[in-house]
């Protein structure tokens, strides 16, 4: 009977009153950096600090405008989210897929397992050189640093999500009669989601660190070398811009990742605080 | 299989092995059940009731004995052997209508129309897009059972189904079940511990002592539906499930002071 059961129903609009503090919200998150701002610019103006060294936000604005209007960040910009991109794709993608198959098969997690844990534990820039020297300087080995990257957030947050799968919905499943594909489909892709989509933000994030690195030490184009060229001719600006850009991006991809797991995962009961 | 027999279980024996040992939690089990029968299993904790319910679902193939559904050797779990939980465990990210659907697509307008039947079943009109956070424990379990029911089990397991609701709760979902019972003809085994709810539903009460279980009584219960717990008839095979169990503990406790 339905007299059991309206109350949970309507808290759900009970709670929808917080919209006019969303202002309030982003003020307080912006305060901080704004004075933060304020007082290097006044610093830099008195001649306190080193303009060399600490470019005043006004000359780093500057500088980015000039960039922007001569197209030449958008053109490195564009390079560098291809790599990223691509990297992502390539290496999230097979982390995904290993990070699958190991979760769900105990014979493939001991066969495949071991090796990825040991090349997870090489540092980037240890085979960063012998990327260049296997795949030249090219797009190859760009990519393929940012992919290996990109490989392990994946790999292993798909593994331990489907991993923690509550068995008690496994026996439900046998119980309801699912077949092998539909208790992957509908039963452990599902509720490993949430593990999966961590596994994707920190992917990027990798992808996107692994992006810096290969543009800094072998590259033509792209932001990471705008960055290196200017450091080279000691034009402090445009390394801030690049930094800037760097953060800008990178926040940009997580929070729309962010949104999208909101979305996908509505029906979560989690606490939120 | 002729003359109504729809479950047979003969001379079932469980041990569990653990580092100690064996364990034996059931010993010589035989009971019939025929098709349409509503039997309670009531007894003390330890005395293998979600053990038995548990190979008759096909979710613990590891006994001795001969346990047959339709004359066939129960090896798996399946849709013909529905099974509600203590808890409801429901699927989270699916809606109550999804929910009973589970592997089945709402597409199929049969599958459409089935579940729609099962909602009213089970009262849920209006909750059909609701998610199961935003049910109470009562709702979800109402779920559980149209999910089951979907399937068209031949026979309906049932562990503890209402131990967690409150009183109230529980005596509607009782309704509920009666209900269901008595518009399908689906074979019920309910195990609970609660004498009252024991004999309130069964055609018969299976009484169960432990350590390790065994058959202690099987009462039948020829109440006409639906019964009044405060009528004389009620109150005294209440009692007589209750000096089964009675007679069982004096014995029990008089072994154990032998001990001392």
């Amino acid at each position: 009977m339905s007299d059991l059961s309206g109350g949970k129903a309507a808290s759900r609009n009970a709670v929808r009153n917080g919209e006019p503090r969303k202002a309030a919200i982003i003020a307080l998150g912006a305060a901080l950096p704004v004075l933060l701002l304020a007082v290097w610019q006044a610093l830099g103006d008195r001649g306190a600090i080193s303009t060399m060294l600490f470019p005043t936000p006004l000359t780093i604005a500057d500088a980015m405008l000039s960039l922007i209007r001569s197209g030449e960040l958008w053109g490195h910009l564009r390079i560098s989210l291809v790599r990223a991109g691509l990297g992502f794709g390539l290496g999230g993608g097979l982390g995904l897929l290993f990070g699958l198959l190991v979760g769900l098969s105990r014979k493939s997690e001991k066969t495949l397992d071991p090796s990825f844990q040991m090349i997870r534990m090489v540092p980037h820039l240890a085979v960063a050189p012998l990327f260049v020297l296997w795949f030249g300087i090219g797009e190859e080995s760009k990519i393929l640093l940012i992919a290996k990257g990109a490989f392990f957030p994946l790999y292993i947050n798909a593994f331990l999500a489907i991993r923690g799968v509550d068995n008690k919905l496994f026996e439900v499943s046998r119980v309801l009669g699912f077949s092998r594909f539909k208790r992957v489909a509908r039963l452990v892709l599902p509720a490993a989601l949430p593990g999966i989509l961590l596994g994707v933000r920190l992917s990027l994030g990798v992808a996107w660190l692994g992006l810096v690195v290969a543009e800094l030490i072998a590259s033509t184009s792209g932001v990471g070398y705008m960055m290196s060229d200017a450091r080279q001719f000691a034009q402090t600006p445009v390394v801030f811009v690049g930094i800037l850009t760097f953060a800008v991006v990178g926040l940009a991809a997580d929070s729309i990742v962010r949104l999208v797991s909101r979305k996908a995962l509505h029906w979560q009961d989690g606490f939120k605080g | 299989m002729g003359n109504g027999v729809l479950l047979d279980i003969r001379n079932l024996n469980k041990t569990f092995q653990t580092n100690k040992g064996g364990v034996e939690a059931i010993r010589s089990l035989n009971l019939r059940i025929r098709e349409g029968e509503f039997i309670t299993v009531i007894g003390p904790s330890g005395c293998g009731k979600s053990t038995l319910l548990k190979i008759v679902a096909g979710l613990d193939v590891a006994y001795e004995g001969s346990v047959e559904l339709e004359g066939n050797r129960i090896v798996a779990a399946g849709i013909d052997k529905g099974f509600i939980f203590q808890e409801p465990r429901l699927f989270p990210w699916l809606s109550v209508e999804k929910n009973i659907a589970a592997d089945l697509s709402l597409r199929d307008p049969a599958i459409r129309r089935r579940v729609d039947e099962l909602i009213e079943l089970v009262r849920l009109q209006g909750f059909e897009k609701a998610y199961p956070r935003e049910l109470s424990g009562g709702m979800a379990q109402r779920v559980a059972i149209a999910r089951a029911l979907l399937r068209s089990p031949k026979i309906l397991l049932l562990d503890e189904p209402f131990g967690a609701l409150d009183a109230f709760t529980r005596s509607h979902m009782q309704e509920v079940l009666l209900d269901i019972w008595q518009q399908n003809r689906t074979t019920m085994i309910f195990v609970t511990h609660d004498i009252d709810e024991a004999v309130y539903l069964a055609n018969r009460i299976v009484i169960l002592k432990p350590r390790p279980g065994e058959i202690s009584g099987i009462l039948a219960n020829d109440l006409p539906y639906p019964r009044k717990q405060a009528s004389a008839s009620f109150q005294e095979l209440r009692l007589a499930v209750l000096s089964e169990f009675h007679g069982k503990i004096e014995r029990q406790e008089y072994v154990d002071r032998a001990g001392i």
